[in-house]
């Protein structure tokens, strides 16, 4: 449910370090409590996101919500196939539901990320 | 709303956890939103069947000398027209033409209707109708009469193992006051809120778990899915059917909404007949349309409809549509740009994303071809 390699936020998102650029997307708990994913609005390539502010908008047909950035960094990448295909954040959330790819700018902020048994008890409080 | 423990239960409150439902709280009910999730119980519902749990809908009989009488002073629609055994989709109109609630009225005896209604309003519809009782009886069933439906093209194969009724004669709106579901007394109907064929079964309360699982049961083996309120409301407004509450209320009237053929004249008087003549005479400054998104983002209600950078309107229902895959939903705007095809915007979250007004339904099913005999 929560891969032990990752870090999280409270918001739900997924951090993962790729040779020095972090990985960015929703957690399992959080797919499934939105189910059915049918819209994401993500940054542009090349613009900028702050530690635990909005970068984007998910919505199911039951309800919106924004999406926060674990680390401060520019955006290299985004998926763009969730475009098309935004049902792959409830189909894959840690693989092909990826969101962003970021180049950090301030690699402390990576500390203050919650671990994977941080997060299990945070949702387990939540559930 | 309050925590669940304040929320009513109906009385398959169990079968749904059993089936790990997510509950929602809806109109003071615990109510189930989906089970496996609210695209796939859709798309269950258009190509076989689902089955939905609707006992918080409310259902008042109005009978007795006088009951007809009654009906037609409170309804648009020609309740003198139906047989017993019929029904029919009406608005219940205030004197000033807004709607109080949307309702069907079933003939169930000579003397005897059945009004269906929704259960937000059950408590204001019954105190209605009982002050505008011409020597009618009133009485309200909403505790004592379960109400499940069974919607999609496999409804008719699935609930003739159940019933001895020969469904294949009814027609839609057709009803059957007394039969048995499951060996079961029940009330029977050919109607839905899903904009495909399907049936609505209303046992006594306490019958309803014994139904609803032999209706699963038998229903299983043609891919028959549990659904919830969640693929209730995409199913409706994929059919342009309005939601009572979100896209019509007291400050709406059915002229407005494209409700206008539920208006009977040459019936005789009614409440809001006079306000809604003199609105027809005027002209409405508004419509209720439906349009379609270019991008998949959802228009929530509230939104505003712009056409040309300017407001026009407001988005009253709005959702992803899973048979379409397009962005969907319903809004009041003025009438200058009501007409199919018109360019419009709607403003979400600060930014006008592109559509246009479409003609309603946005999903017609399609027509199934019945062998010979079968037609009434």
């Amino acid at each position: 449910m929560f891969p032990e390699d990752l870090r999280y936020t409270k918001e739900h998102e997924w951090a993962r370090r790729e040779d020095g650029r972090i990985r960015v997307g929703i957690t399992r708990f959080a797919a499934d409590r939105l189910s059915d994913v049918v819209f994401i609005e993500l940054p542009r390539p090349g613009s900028t996101v702050t530690q635990m502010q909005t970068f984007g908008v998910i919505e199911s047909v039951k309800a919106v919500s924004d999406l926060y950035a674990p680390v401060s960094g520019t955006v290299v990448e985004v998926n763009t196939q969730l475009a098309e295909r935004p049902e792959l954040v409830n189909q894959d959330p840690y693989g092909a539901g990826w969101m962003l790819l970021l180049d950090p700018s301030d690699p402390t902020e990576w500390e203050r990320l919650l671990s994977a048994e941080e997060y299990r008890r945070l949702v387990g409080e939540e559930a | 709303m309050g925590e669940a423990t304040t929320l009513r239960r109906t009385p398959l409150h169990a079968a749904h956890l059993a089936l790990g439902a997510r509950m929602v709280p809806f109109a003071g009910w615990a109510m189930p939103v989906q089970y496996r999730g609210i695209m796939e119980e859709h798309l269950a519902v258009r190509s076989r069947a689902g089955l939905f749990d609707v006992s918080h809908m409310g259902e008042i009989l109005v009978e007795g000398p006088g009951a007809l009488e009654t009906l037609q002073r409170l309804l648009t629609n020609d309740v003198g027209r139906l047989r017993v055994g019929q029904g029919l989709y009406s608005p219940m109109c205030a004197p000033h033409g807004g709607i109080l609630d949307d309702l069907t009225a079933f003939r169930v005896g000579e003397e005897r209707y059945l009004l269906v209604v929704n259960a937000a309003t059950t408590a204001k519809d019954l105190a209605w109708v009982a002050d505008h009782a011409d020597r009618a009886v009133v009485r309200d069933l909403s505790s004592e009469v379960a109400l499940l439906a069974l919607q999609g093209p496999a409804a008719e194969a699935i609930l003739s193992q159940l019933t001895p009724v020969p469904l294949a004669r009814l027609r839609p709106f057709d009803a059957v006051p007394r039969t048995t579901v499951a060996d079961r007394p029940a009330f029977l109907s050919r109607t839905g809120y899903t904009g495909e064929d399907g049936f609505e079964i209303g046992p006594a309360w306490e019958d309803a778990p014994p139904v609803w699982e032999a209706l699963l049961a038998a229903g299983q083996p043609l891919g028959l899915q549990p659904a919830g309120l969640g693929a209730r409301d995409t199913l409706r407004l994929e059919a342009g059917f309005m939601l009572y509450g979100s896209d019509i209320d007291e400050t709406t009237t059915p002229l407005e909404a494209p409700l206008g053929w539920t208006v009977k004249w040459e019936k005789g008087d009614f409440i809001g007949r006079a306000a809604l003549l003199a609105q027809r005479e005027r002209g409405v400054e508004r419509r209720l349309v439906g349009f379609t998104l270019a991008e998949r983002a959802i228009a929530r209600h509230g939104f505003p409809i712009l056409r040309d950078g300017a407001t026009v309107g407001r988005v009253t229902s709005g959702t992803f549509s899973p048979t379409l895959q397009r962005s969907i939903g319903l809004g009041y705007v003025a009438v200058a740009h009501a007409e199919p095809g018109t360019p419009l915007a709607v403003e979400i979250r600060g930014r006008p994303v592109p559509g246009e007004v479409t003609r309603l339904p946005f999903y017609r099913r399609p027509k199934v071809e019945r062998p010979v005999g079968a037609e009434r």
